[in-house]
């Protein structure tokens, strides 16, 4: 049997291995620090093994295991996504109080899980994937041992993770009884000749199972907590990655096992989209806290996603990938920003705390209201070609009442996002905010900058690309 | 009487909900919460064995096998996050599981 097309997987399972064991022998002081660069070497290696790899598509283990365009578009996402957090998030976990060498180590295995994810086309394998990137997020939520909100983040996502587990789980025993076999290929064969409502119940519950994977309305009741508990490193890392190894396998599972059956599956994407637009952009009105924020931010942006998949257009597919590209730019910019908050050493995350930070650190400023112009969707910024591409994709599937929808959310959406401008640029500063401006930081932070301003320039090789990727699915 | 697949089924059915129904109901303590979770992947297990030997099919069995060794790790798992919770909370009770609202 020819490994070579899960290469980059295996050495990213045995290089967390070796993690683990230079953890635990280097000295206490540097070991965070060590196992951090490790980890980020490796997974810059596996990433290029990836990439070398999957340069044809073929199956692996009884077709258990699928490297194809769409895997090794959102392997290069998630990876690139984890290099950068974890980069972004080196310098402040040592204030943030945790300095376990172990947080490196789980995110590593947790990412294997995601690579696995979006290249399993079996429901084995998909809940195996599923699992090996729940459970160190769990405990990755919990790092801060000594911190009660911490702890109880882990708690929380924990048990709501563990129930969307059981609730995947029974949607896929329910299917695997309709069908006679795990494999997408042969649920799709059954499902395009007859739809049992077995096989319905089926695919309802697996799609909830993922929809609180992913946030979505009105499966999002832990995504505030947690991301207000967990340390902000670990935030961002739960804000950008887990998003799109969620998506990609929602995309697999309705284009690939249930492409014959979109009549079934449209109406409950539509009515997770049309939720999660909604209940993102109102409760986000009310936050102070910027970690809440960003926590309905990204219910919001996820029902935005969605709304290219409900479309059940190819084309939709592709602008669902192209979103989730832009939205780890501005997630990345943003949560920089974040992490850099400091008063007396202590780290803050009320958006008052940004008040008059336009004179301190205009850079800094600038960069974040262009985020947050993304964000809201104003053109010719990265955002907005997201949300255009997939309200158009709507638009082309006569689903003229969801993209209304969206354009009404993004513009209550833009409330919340216009207020922090406020407070950034015309709000007078009573107390200064101290802010950590690191290099590699703010290297990064130009980097993304860079790539909201002028992601127009690069849409024209993403469509085609994507488009590519997605008729093969 | 013989037992057929529709019993099996209805009896994982009534355990799932059952489970459900743990998590969402109990207001006293979180380890109801770790046992209710554990149910509803035991249910699973009934309706995928149920429905290897129905089908006779082998994939349901070893599905079952890796559910549950996924089921250990998970309980392993969640044990010590409540503990660690315990450690800074000094309580396990559901109904004080508040500190994050906003």
């Amino acid at each position: 049997m020819n490994l070579y097309g899960i290469s980059g997987e295996i050495f990213l399972a045995i290089s967390g291995m070796i993690a683990l064991l230079i953890s635990v022998f280097s000295s206490k002081d540097s070991s965070l620090k060590i196992t951090t660069r490790f980890c980020n070497l490796s997974l810059l290696i596996s990433l290029i093994l990836i990439v070398l790899s999957h340069q044809n598509s073929g199956y692996l283990f009884n077709e258990m295991y699928v490297y194809d365009g769409l895997s090794l578009y959102s392997k290069t996402l998630i990876l690139l996504g984890t290099i950068l957090t974890l980069l972004i998030g080196s310098k402040p976990q040592k204030i943030d109080g945790f300095n376990q060498p172990e947080y490196p180590v789980l995110i590593l295995f947790s990412v294997l899980g995601m690579v696995l994810m979006s290249s399993s086309k079996n429901l084995i394998s998909l809940y195996m994937a599923l699992e090996l990137q729940s459970l160190p997020l769990y405990v990755i939520a919990a790092i801060n041992r000594d911190n009660l909100k911490s702890s109880e983040a882990g708690l929380k996502y924990f048990i709501l993770g563990a129930l969307s587990s059981g609730l995947l789980l029974f949607g896929m025993s329910l299917v695997y009884g309709a069908v006679g076999d795990t494999s997408f290929s042969l649920i799709s064969e059954v499902s395009s000749q007859n739809m049992s409502s077995i096989l319905l119940v089926g695919l309802v519950f697996i799609l909830s199972g993922l929809a609180f994977k992913i946030s979505l309305v009105p499966f999002h009741m832990w995504t505030p907590d947690v991301y207000e508990g967990a340390p902000t490193p670990v935030t961002a890392f739960f804000a950008i990655v887990p998003k799109i190894a969620a998506i990609t396998i929602l995309v697999r599972v309705t284009f690939s096992a249930f492409d014959n059956a979109i009549t079934s599956w449209q109406q409950i994407i539509i009515f997770l989209s049309l939720l999660s637009m909604i209940l993102g952009s109102f409760a986000a009105i009310m936050q102070n806290n910027l970690k809440r924020l960003m926590a309905y931010s990204s219910i919001a942006h996820m029902g935005y996603a969605l709304v290219g998949v409900a479309s059940g257009l190819l084309e939709g597919v592709s602008g669902v990938l192209i979103y989730m590209a832009i939205y780890i730019i501005m997630n990345v910019g943003a949560f920089i920003i974040i992490l850099s908050m400091r008063r007396d050493n202590q780290i803050v995350e009320e958006i008052y705390d940004l008040k008059g930070i336009s004179k301190t650190h205009p850079f800094l400023a600038f960069s974040f209201v262009t985020i947050l112009f993304s964000m809201a969707g104003i053109p010719p910024l990265a955002g907005f070609f997201g949300k255009w591409l997939v309200f158009y994709s709507a638009v082309n599937a006569n689903l003229i009442f969801l993209a209304i929808i969206g354009v009404l959310t993004s513009v209550v959406g833009a409330f919340y996002y216009l207020r922090i401008i406020k407070i950034m640029y015309f709000d007078e500063n009573d107390v200064n905010l101290d802010v950590v401006e690191n290099k590699s930081s703010m290297a990064i932070l130009g980097l993304m900058l860079f790539l909201t301003l002028s992601f127009g320039i690069f849409l024209n090789w993403f469509v085609e690309t994507t488009m590519g990727i997605v008729s093969l699915i | 009487m013989i037992v057929s697949l529709e019993h099996y089924l209805c009896l994982s059915a009534v355990l799932f909900t059952l489970g459900v129904f743990g998590i969402f109901l109990n207001r006293k303590n979180v380890i109801t919460i770790l046992m209710s979770i554990e149910l509803m992947l035991l249910a699973v297990n009934i309706n995928l064995v149920s429905f290897s030997s129905y089908l006779n099919d082998i994939q349901g069995q070893i599905f079952t096998i890796f559910v549950l060794t996924v089921a250990a790790a998970e309980a392993a798992i969640g044990l010590a996050i409540l503990v660690i919770y315990y450690r800074n909370s000094g309580s396990i009770s559901v109904e004080e599981i508040n500190k994050l609202r906003g």
